[in-house]
C-alpha cells in the first residue's frame, strides 16, 4: 500500500487480462487466490507488463480464449509486446505472487464427475510451475516470488522502478 | 462459458421461491443447532455475472467470510454461502454467546462452517424435491480472506461453468438483529438449464 507513490495512474489488471505499458503506471491485481500475477520488467528502458493468469496451460482446451488465461500463453504475449516497445530479452526480469489454495474440501476429488481436464484445488500449486517453465523457456529470471500458502494477495507493480508491493489480509504488505 | 442474457422474472421468481422453502427449513435446524431463534427470509434472488460477484460485497479486497462445498448427482456445480467479515463476525457472535463485538472464535467459525452447510443443504434439498433432480452437497470448507481471492479460486476450480451465478440474497434475524448474506449457485455448464426446465419455466 505505498501511499508515498499513488499519484501515479492505477491500471487494475483483471483475471485473465495483462496489461504492458512504457508509462510510470501502478499495475495492480486485487485478490489473486489461485490465480498469479507475473510482473514483467525492463530496467534499462522502464518497460513494465503484469498478467494475472487464471490457468496452467492452453494446450489442455479445445477453445483456449484470450492469451491471458494462461500461463504458457500470456507470459509469451507479453514479452513480445515489450520487445515491440524496445524491450530487449535479456534485460527482462520476473517477480511473481499468487497461486494459493484457498479452500480445502475434505474428500474432494472430481465434484463435477464429468469428462475433461480436472482442475482441482491444487491449481494454485500448478500456475506456479507454469510461470517458471514459461519463464524458463523464455530464458526470463524470476528474482522474487510470493507464492502458495492458503491466503489471498493483491500485487501491485510499479513500472517507474520495477518495485513490487504484495498484501495480505493475515499478514499485511512486503515489498518483492 | 456458454452466454446467458438473462432470466425472465418467473425464472427468477421459481428460484427465489425455492430459496423461500429451502430457508423454512435452515431457519428450524439453525435454530436447533444454537439454541437460539433464528429467522430466515430470501429477500431476492438474482443472476449476476461471475465477475461482478466481488462487487456483492464491496469489492475484490473486501474482507469476508466463505463456506464452499461442492454439489454432485444430476446436476452439478458449487455454492457459496458469502458474509462480509463484520456481518460475519456479528453472526457468528449472536448465534454463540449472544454478544457482539471481538474475534472469531473457534467454536464461532466452525457455527458459521456449518450454518453454510445447513443453508446450501436445505436450499438443494428443496431444489430436489421440486424438481426430481439429486443434488448431493460435498462437506463445506472455510475460508475468511478477501473476497477477490475466494472468488478467484472458484472461478478456476469451475471454469467449465456458466457466465453467470444465482446469487441468493439471504436475511438471517437473530435476537432482533438483521444480517445480510449471500448463498451464491455456481451451476456447472448446462446445469442451470435442467434445474429450470425442471421447475416448469424453462426458456427453450
Amino acid at each position: 500500500m505505498s501511499e508515498e507513490k499513488t499519484d501515479e495512474e492505477v491500471v487494475n489488471v483483471g483475471v485473465a487480462e495483462y496489461y504492458v505499458t512504457h508509462n510510470p503506471h501502478v499495475l495492480a491485481s486485487y485478490g489473486l487466490g489461485s490465480c498469479v500475477g507475473v510482473a514483467l520488467y525492463d530496467d534499462r528502458k522502464k518497460i513494465g507488463g503484469l498478467a494475472h493468469i487464471m490457468l496452467p496451460d492452453s494446450k489442455a482446451f479445445s477453445k483456449p480464449g484470450g492469451a491471458g488465461r494462461y500461463a504458457d500463453t500470456a507470459i509469451r504475449a507479453m514479452v513480445e509486446e515489450m520487445e515491440k516497445l524496445g524491450s530487449r530479452r535479456k534485460d527482462i526480469r520476473a517477480k511473481m505472487a499468487g497461486g494459493a489454495c484457498m479452500f480445502t474440501i475434505p474428500g474432494a476429488k472430481n465434484p463435477k464427475n464429468v469428462p475433461g481436464p480436472y482442475l482441482g484445488m491444487q491449481i494454485g500449486e500448478r500456475n506456479v510451475e507454469a510461470v517458471k517453465k514459461a519463464l524458463k523457456e523464455l530464458k526470463i529470471p524470476l528474482v522474487a516470488e510470493d507464492t502458495g500458502g492458503s491466503y489471498g494477495r493483491t500485487m501491485r507493480f510499479f513500472t517507474s522502478d520495477g518495485s513490487v508491493v504484495v498484501s495480505s489480509i493475515r499478514f499485511g504488505s512486503k515489498n518483492l | 462459458m456458454a452466454e446467458r442474457k438473462g432470466l425472465t422474472p418467473l425464472q427468477l421468481d421459481a428460484l427465489r421461491e425455492v430459496g423461500n422453502i429451502g430457508s423454512g427449513n435452515a431457519a428450524v435446524a439453525l435454530s436447533t443447532m444454537v439454541d437460539k431463534k433464528v429467522m430466515l427470509s430470501v429477500p431476492r434472488a438474482s443472476l449476476v455475472p461471475l465477475v461482478k460477484v466481488s462487487d456483492l460485497v464491496g469489492g475484490a479486497e473486501t474482507p469476508v467470510v466463505g463456506v464452499y462445498l461442492h454439489i454432485s448427482g444430476d446436476a452439478s456445480g458449487s455454492m457459496l454461502l458469502l458474509l462480509e467479515e463484520k456481518s460475519a463476525r456479528e453472526l457468528a457472535h449472536l448465534m454463540v454467546s449472544g454478544e457482539e463485538g471481538g474475534e472469531l472464535t473457534t467454536v464461532e467459525q466452525s457455527a458459521l462452517q456449518e450454518t453454510g452447510s445447513i443453508l446450501a443443504g436445505s436450499y438443494l434439498n428443496a431444489l430436489s424435491q421440486m424438481t426430481g433432480i439429486l443434488l448431493k452437497p460435498s462437506v463445506p470448507g472455510f475460508a475468511m480472506d478477501m473476497a477477490g481471492a475466494i472468488i478467484d479460486f472458484i472461478l478456476v476450480e469451475i471454469s467449465q461453468s456458466e457466465d453467470y451465478v444465482l446469487v441468493i440474497e439471504t436475511e438471517f434475524d437473530v435476537l432482533q438483529h438483521k444480517i445480510r448474506g449471500h448463498l451464491i449457485l455456481f451451476p456447472d455448464l448446462g446445469s442451470l438449464d435442467i434445474i429450470l426446465g425442471r421447475l416448469g419455466v424453462s426458456t427453450a
